[in-house]
This record gives structure tokens, sequence and C-alpha cells, in this order.
């Protein structure tokens, strides 16, 4: 009988690579450590099914090829895209930072060298690397994914296995096709129910990573489970998976079923014909076994979660709507006393303000978080026939060029300019800080991004974490509402 | 990879849990191509605070951190290591790392060195108390002790680690000596998988 498994299982260990002559040097280590030593980690050699590239974290890995004379193994493999460092306006006038066009252009080059595909600036698929990696229909059910950038775990929305790595080991991957990893523990997070009107995929990811903490998911793959992932659209599973670096985990991910293969069915990498037969086969096998069991189990339940507003600098520091900054003497730990007064002393507030009171500079709807067509949809749904309010500016940046023309066909791009928002090109914008969009210090910002760290934005830019429709509705009341109470 | 061995040196301490690696290295440095030469804006915001442990010239020259929990978090840039290494760290002592920021310290040959909570205190404390005084991180002994000898602790690495570290290993030409287990492996796969070129 074989022992039964996860599905995080499943994956990894139908992906490692057989090697003797690796299991000789991990015994001679062993050997060496003598009596004293670990029974050690297990470094597992795992290949990689697709392997996601960009422009920040891969001059230095074509580089270290090169001074190597190495080649990339598996061009066919892997894919690039430029997203990071890219303006999101005037694309078609000179860029004004000469380090972003020379950063875009080393990729382009090193594309060009070594083979690898590459959507570039003027290629209409160009967009951020994990709205486009599902797009395409690449990220598929039961694949490693691996790409130099910690959200990553995106991929893990269609059955993936998809992780974050660094740039030494985006030349690794570039040299071998494969990663030597530890094989991380898995974690299950079920949360079972329904979720309310009003309150979606966003709210229930933060409301996760604020009860498990932003350390919680380390060292683990999250597998979410249960009748709430299961009633999430594929777009709103990559919101949650997305997050998943943000309660510290390696990855998170959900079983593939009949929505994961619709959406799939028809894109342009997703198997056709006799091929998507086999595919299903396959696909249909990969959820965990009954009996297998995780290293750990968090329960929720869905009803219990409402729309939720960050007001800290971590995303674990967070509130209901209809809650209030909290007093830092509230905190029974001394470490997260602490944390929450450095915390609000950054973020400018008071305990105690109600969060509704939190008035806005700036409003943010973008990133590889929120800015896939669902997202835009639901919020142009909320906007329609408002104004934003005089006192903010607010953008919308599509995630990828796809997406845009999309929302442009619904005619999403004249509800949203109508309203007053920006309109923009696809990248990752504001959600970073590192190409022109970015806040000025002090200015605070609603934003539908996934990171709400000092400056994360821009020098001295204050962050609130919340859904696209939460941020929508924001930006036309100019502080934050309870979406509930809109939509009512 | 860089050979690792014995680090001995006063240590700052930074105590701070959940350092994440956007105050490490702004993203804005990210747009440049080298791998060095982000030493001068590490911490760049933090240490515009005349107080910031960093600006402190009694710990200029130390080659140890210490830290605190879930250090490294957030975003996967490697440029944060790269960062550090600028500033002339060498170990990082701290309760627990992000995943993705410990493995790129592992490339780095920056040791990174967990210790139970109370013994970080411990160090913390020492630290702020007697900025001169001198730790040792000794990674063939597993060992992280004072210059005196009257404290020490053993901490946990996995061998294989250890192994590649004090050789200095290049990971990638290691991996390389088994293409053929690599290729008799990709052999095997389905050819359904997808392929990002068209045929």
């Amino acid at each position: 009988m074989t022992e039964a498994k996860t599905l995080p299982e499943k994956i990894w260990d139908s992906h490692v690579v057989p090697s003797p002559l690796q299991e000789q040097a991990r015994q001679a280590a062993l050997a060496e450590a003598g009596a004293g030593g670990l029974p050690g980690e297990r470094a597992d050699l795992l290949y990689i099914d697709l392997h996601l590239v960009h422009e920040v974290t891969s001059a230095q890995a074509f580089e270290g090829l090169r001074l190597a004379g190495r080649k990339v193994r598996r061009p066919d493999l892997t894919l690039a895209t430029a997203d990071h460092n890219v303006p999101t306006l005037d694309r078609d006038k000179p860029w004004t930072d000469p380090l972003s066009v020379q950063q875009v252009d080393v990729l382009r080059k090193n594309c060009e060298e070594f083979g690898v595909p590459f959507f570039g600036i003027d290629d209409q698929r160009q967009g951020i690397v994990h709205v486009i990696g599902p797009e395409q229909g690449l990220s598929q059910p039961g694949l490693t994914i691996v790409c130099g950038d910690s959200h990553t775990s995106t991929h893990g929305a269609l059955g993936a296995l998809a992780f974050g790595i660094g740039t030494s080991e985006v030349e690794h991957v570039l040299a071998t096709q494969t990663l030597r990893q530890t094989r991380p523990r898995t974690m299950a997070v079920e949360v079972d129910g329904q979720l309310g009107r009003g309150v979606t995929a966003k709210d229930l990811i933060l409301a996760i990573i604020n009860r498990i903490g932003v350390s919680g998911g380390g060292g683990h793959i999250i597998e979410y489970r249960g009748e709430v992932f299961r009633s999430l659209s594929i777009e709103g599973r990559m919101t949650v998976c997305n997050m998943s670096i943000e309660a510290g985990a390696r990855a998170g991910l959900v079983a593939p079923d009949d929505k994961t293969f619709a959406y799939l069915e028809g894109r342009p990498f997703a198997p056709k014909a006799a091929d998507w037969e086999q595919a299903l086969d396959y696909w249909r096998s990969l959820p965990g076994d009954a009996g297998a069991t995780f290293d750990r189990v968090v329960t929720f339940r869905g009803e219990e979660i409402e729309p939720f507003v960050t007001w800290g600098v971590n995303p674990g520091q967070s509130a209901p709507v209809t809650g209030r900054v909290p007093d830092p003497e509230s905190f029974a730990e001394p470490a997260a006393r602490e944390l929450a007064r450095r915390a609000l002393v950054y973020m400018n507030l008071k305990p105690g303000t109600a969060i509704q009171d939190i008035s806005l500079d700036r409003v943010f709807i973008g990133s590889c978080t929120n800015s896939r067509i669902e997202d835009l949809r639901a919020a142009a749904a909320v906007i329609r026939g408002r104004k934003v309010a005089s006192t903010l500016r607010a953008m919308v940046v599509p995630g990828s060029g796809l997406v845009k023309a999309q929302a442009e066909a619904e005619g999403l791009d004249r509800v949203f300019t109508a309203a007053g928002f920006e309109w923009r090109e696809a990248g990752c914008s504001m959600c970073l800080g590192m190409n022109p969009d970015i806040l000025m210090p002090g200015e605070r910002c609603a934003s539908s991004s996934n990171r709400n760290f000092e400056g994360r934005q821009g020098p001295g830019g204050r962050t609130h974490l919340v859904s696209p429709e939460m941020a929508a509705a924001a930006a036309i009341a100019g502080h934050f509402v309870d979406l509930r109470e809109v939509m009512a | 990879m860089k050979r690792v061995t014995t680090v001995r040196s006063k240590a700052i301490p930074l105590d701070r849990a959940n350092v994440d690696t956007d105050q490490i290295i702004p993203a804005k440095y990210l747009k440049r191509i080298e791998r060095t030469g982000y030493g001068p804006f590490a911490f760049e915001a933090w240490r515009a605070d005349p107080d910031f442990v960093l600006n402190d010239k009694r710990y200029a020259g130390a080659e140890i951190l210490l830290a605190r929990q879930n250090f490294g978090s957030g975003s996967s840039r490697e440029h944060a290591v790269w960062a550090l290494d600028g500033l002339g760290l060498r170990a990082i002592i701290a309760p627990s790392f992000a995943d993705i920021f410990k493995n790129n310290c592992f490339q780095g040959g920056l040791l990174t060195v967990e210790l139970p909570e109370e013994d970080v205190d411990y160090l913390m404390a020492r630290a702020m108390e007697l900025s001169g005084a001198q730790i040792e991180v000794d990674l063939e002994s597993q060992t992280v002790r004072t210059a005196n000898g009257s404290w020490a602790r053993r901490f946990e690495i996995d061998p294989f680690k250890k192994y590649r570290l004090l050789r200095g290993l290049d990971d990638i030409s290691m991996t390389l000596e088994y293409e053929s287990d690599v290729a008799a492996f990709e052999a095997q796969r389905p050819q359904l998988l997808p392929r990002t070129v068209e045929d």
C-alpha cells in the first residue's frame, strides 16, 4: 500500500530528480558531521517545469552564466517579461530614468542571446509576470513554477507548486532547470462556510495573515482547503495564494477542480485535443489522498470574516473596517506591543481612531494581487456613476496588456476615467516604489497591493492594504467606508 | 560560493522584529545590474535617524548582526544579501529568518545562525551594554561563544549545507556534475507539459 499524500507532497515528490551522486555527497556530509550531526534537512534536487523571469532579478544571473560559459538549459521552459521597472504612462516617449532603460534593454538582449522567449514592452501580452503566466495558460496544475519574485506563490491558485527564489537560484535554474531545496512542511488552512456579501478573497487572506501572523507560515507550504476556497473564482484564489508569502509561507496552493480546468481550457499554452483529455486525467489525480495529514492545520469560518484594512507596517497589522486602530498597550506580547507602537508612529495614526475616519490622499488599484479583469470589473461596479473625492488622486493599473484590452472592450476604462481615475499601461506600478509611480513622503494610500512595509510605495509613504472594491469605495468617499454599506 | 569558517567580531544589536528586505535595500536601488555596490544604500530610511544603531560609531567594523525573529521577510531580492555583505557583515544571529532570505544568504556565503529567543536576548543585551564585546561564530564546531568563552551555545545547521559552506562549493557546478541524472529525469517527463515556445 502506498502512503497517503497531500497535494503539495505529491507535486514535490514527483519532481525530485533521483540523483545517486547527490546522495553520495549528502552521505559524505553526514559522515563528516559524525554522531553529533542532525539527520539533516532533506535537500532535494527538484526539477522545475516553468521558470518565469523579469528584469529586476535576472541580469546578474545571466551575467553569471556568461562568465562561466554556460547556456540556459531549457529556454523552452522559460519565459521573460518586463514589469517591475517600467513606466505605466507615456511609454512611447523616451523613459526618464536611464537605469530603467538599461535594465529592460539588458533583459531583452539576454533573452536574445540565450534564446529565451520574451514578452517585451511592445507586446500586448506584456504584463505582471504573475498575471501573464495564468493568462497564457502556462501555469497548470501539478507543475513546479519558480520566479525571482516572492509573489510567485500566486500560481498556486491553479494547483501548481510555485515559489519565489533569489538571483543565485535563478542562475541555478537557468543553468540546470533544477533547484536544490529543503523539503518544506505542510500546513492546511481550512475555511468552511461562506463569505458574506462584500467580503472578498483579499479580506479572506488578510484575515488569515492577521490570525496566523506574518511568520506563521514559515517553512511551510500552505494548502487552502474548504468550501470558501472552492467557491472562489480562479482569480480570487490567485489573490489568496499571492499573499501566502505575507504569512511567511514558502508557497500556497489550492487543489485543482472543474473551475481550474474551465479557466485553462482554450488558453494559448494549455494542452489541446488529445493532450487535453490526458492532462485532465492527470490533474484529477492531484488532490490529496484521503487520510493524508498535514503538519499543521488552522481552521476558520467564512462567516466570521469582515472586510479588512491594514493600519500598520506589515500585512498582519490589520483590523475589520468596522474596527478601530488598536492601542499598542492592548497587545499581550511585549514584541507585538513595540511593533504596534513603531507602526503607529510611522503611519501617523492615533490609537482608537475609527478605521472609517482615516482619510486618504491616494488610491491604487493594481499589482499582482488584484489587477486581473475580475478585480477591475468589481472595482468598476463600485465606481460606476460616481466621482472620486476631490481631495484625492486615484489610479488603476491593469495587470497585463491583455487585461487592459479586455477592460477597454467592456468599457471599464471609461467607467474609471469618468469617475476621475487615471487609466494606465500594465506593470507593477505603485506596488513597490521602483518606477515613476510612487507616493510622496507622508501621503496616505488605500492600495489593492500586497505590502504595507515602511516606504514600500515610496519613501515616507503610508500604505493601507484593502480589496480593490474597498479601495474603489474609499476613492469615492475620500476615507475608508464599509463596502457592505455602499453596496446596500 | 564564498567559503565560510569562523567569524570573530563585535556585534550590532538590531533590536527589531520582522525586518523586511524593503528596509534592508529599497526597491529604487534594484535598477542596477551589478552584484556589488549596495552597501551605502542598506537601511537607507532608518539610517536617516541619527540614533539608528547602524549609525553608532561604536559598532563600526562589526561583522556580526544580531537581529530579531523573521529577519529578511518579504521580497525575494538577493540585493538584500549583497547590501548586508556590502556593510561588511559575515554572519547574522536571530531567532528565525524568512525562508527565501535564508536561502539567499546561503548562496551569498552570509552565515545565518538561529538561536533560541532567550540566547538572542542575552547577546543583544550584552552588545548594547558592551559595544566592543566580541562574539565568535564558528561553523566547524557549530558554536556561538563570547570571546572569553564564558558563554557558548551550539547552533544547528543541515550537515549538507555546512559541508558546502565550509568548502565554498559552487552550487551550479555541483549540480552540473549530476547532469546525467537530470537528463534521465527529463527524458521521462510527459510530452504534454507546457513549453514556452511554439514548435
